[in-house]
């Protein structure tokens, strides 16, 4: 498994432009498979435009403990895009008045970066209904550092969303490298211990699935009972909820696809899978993403091929809530990944 | 037209046997789809099923199908592996049961 993101790598396809350059020609170009815009605009979708502003997501760093060969951000502990305390100081402005009622932190590894402490008490006190914070679960093992983080988490009551790519050794580690499975059950024993995921506790622990390959995620319902049965029987974990989340044609799980011969076939199967009714409720519609250095973006996907906000607010040191939620939402064929069957967010199926 | 016989493309096709005859097609996929659903059996242990199947009468198209039907699912590949040894174990049954048919020719012929 690779140690290094591509970046670092000095790999063609981590620049945005030979990303997009891919997933705008080849069987698309050739009329094989229709472009989505033709697609949504056959169900009066285009322009994509965004409903009603429900969820700040902020990426607050690209470094990351690990380095899994199908993460989107190509993070890893090469990655030196990290938030600045006076760009937080500015997400904070907007936090205290958004109209938002989630905010959702993540990376990366959020906690790497040395405001992330700070940052969340501060956060916390703005009163946002549901304050998310993706966590790999590996990291509060990663280093004695970090070990108290299950219960900084229920100090500042924050919604842990965790990803865990199966509840089987083999799987896991081939996704995400070796030992990541042992270091992700103890960490989810540990944050049990301190009230998360059990039933009816307001410590919200929820799981986050990837397919570990070339494949999309099978039904979400049945996978999540898959897991709580095997990790309940085999490990005494509990959770609350599995979010069975498509991993979308882009950077570093572009790069598989490639390397492996499997672009085209998954492509067919994502269009294949479409589903009209999935497009209404994309997470762009509900979502602004914000980068480590403060631009604006349509979604966390948009933000990695480098796709700003089409708004004349392209900034959180500008941020205006109105304007911008009249614009164009950016898109291309990777969108496919978010109607693919019922849907995929990161908060799982919209469909 | 293609030189080989299989082509994995072709599977992307299947949905256009249809156009020859729309009734039967239909009739066909409307069935097979009924088939997979949740039911008496999880629509996970149909898969399994199928692909037990799918190495009996192998069908490459469908041997590639279940696999990643069984991916999706989060089937694993010590379940994929035991499946196909149950399809296999009732070939080789059926093969071995006719031992008795020829035993049994043996017996008759033999003074
Ligand atoms: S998928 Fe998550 S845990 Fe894995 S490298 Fe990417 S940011 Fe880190
Ligand atoms: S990839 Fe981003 S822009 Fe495209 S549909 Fe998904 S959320 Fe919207």
């Amino acid at each position: 498994m690779a140690t290094k993101s591509l970046k670092a790598q000095q790999s063609e396809l981590s620049s945005a432009n030979k990303q997009l350059e891919v997933l705008n020609n080849g069987i698309f170009a050739d009329g094989e498979l229709p472009y989505f815009k033709d697609k949504i605009a056959e169900i009066g979708h285009f322009p994509l435009r965004p409903t009603k502003l429900e969820i700040l997501q902020i990426n607050v760093g690209y470094m990351c403990n690990q380095v899994c060969a199908h993460c989107h951000v190509d993070a890893g502990p090469d990655r030196k895009e990290i938030m600045t305390k006076e760009t937080m100081a500015q997400c904070l402005e907007v936090i205290k008045n958004t109209g938002a009622h989630t905010l959702d932190l993540t990376g990366g590894a959020p906690e790497m970066n040395p405001n992330f402490r700070w940052f969340v008490e501060e956060a916390s006190r703005a009163g946002v209904k549901d304050f998310i914070v993706r966590s790999n679960l590996t990291i509060i093992r990663a280093n004695k550092k970090y070990y108290d983080l299950p219960e900084f988490f229920k100090k500042h009551n924050v919604h842990v969303v965790s990803s865990m790519p199966h509840y089987t050794r083999g799987k896991t580690d081939k996704q995400r490298g070796d030992g990541v499975f042992d270091k992700s059950i103890k960490a989810l024993q540990e944050l049990n211990t301190v009230g998360y995921g059990i039933p009816d506790s307001d410590l919200r622990l929820d799981l986050v699935y990837n397919p570990s390959g070339a494949y999309l995620p099978g039904d979400q319902i049945a996978l999540e009972q898959d897991f709580k049965k095997a990790l309940r029987e085999d490990f005494n974990i509990e959770f609350h909820n599995l979010f069975a989340i498509t991993n979308l044609p882009i950077s570093r799980f572009l790069d598989y696809l490639l390397a492996s011969e499997n672009y085209e076939d998954y492509m067919y199967a994502l269009v294949e899978a479409y589903n009209p009714a999935a497009v209404a409720n994309v997470m762009c519609t509900n979502t602004i993403s914000v980068s480590w250095d403060g631009w604006l973006y349509d979604c966390d996907f948009n933000q990695m091929l480098d796709l700003k906000v089409a708004s004349k607010i392209k900034h959180i040191k500008d941020y205006n809530e109105e304007v911008l939620t009249d614009r164009n939402i950016i898109i291309s064929q990777h969108c496919y990944g978010c109607t693919a069957g019922a849907g995929s967010s990161c908060q799982g199926t919209v469909a | 037209m293609a030189d080989s016989y299989y082509d994995p493309k072709d599977l992307r096709k299947f949905g256009n046997i249809t156009e020859w005859s729309e009734e039967l097609g239909s009739k066909f996929f409307d069935y097979y789809s009924k088939v997979f659903e949740e039911g008496a059996l999880s629509a996970r242990e149909k898969s399994l099923i199928a692909l037990a199947v799918a190495h009996v009468v192998k069908c490459p198209y469908c041997i590639d199908a279940y696999t990643k039907d069984g991916l999706q699912r989060g089937i694993t590949k010590e379940e994929m592996m035991e499946a196909v040894h149950a399809g296999a174990a009732i070939e080789s049954g059926a093969t071995l049961v006719h031992g008795v048919q020829m035993m049994n020719k043996y017996n008759k012929l033999s003074m």
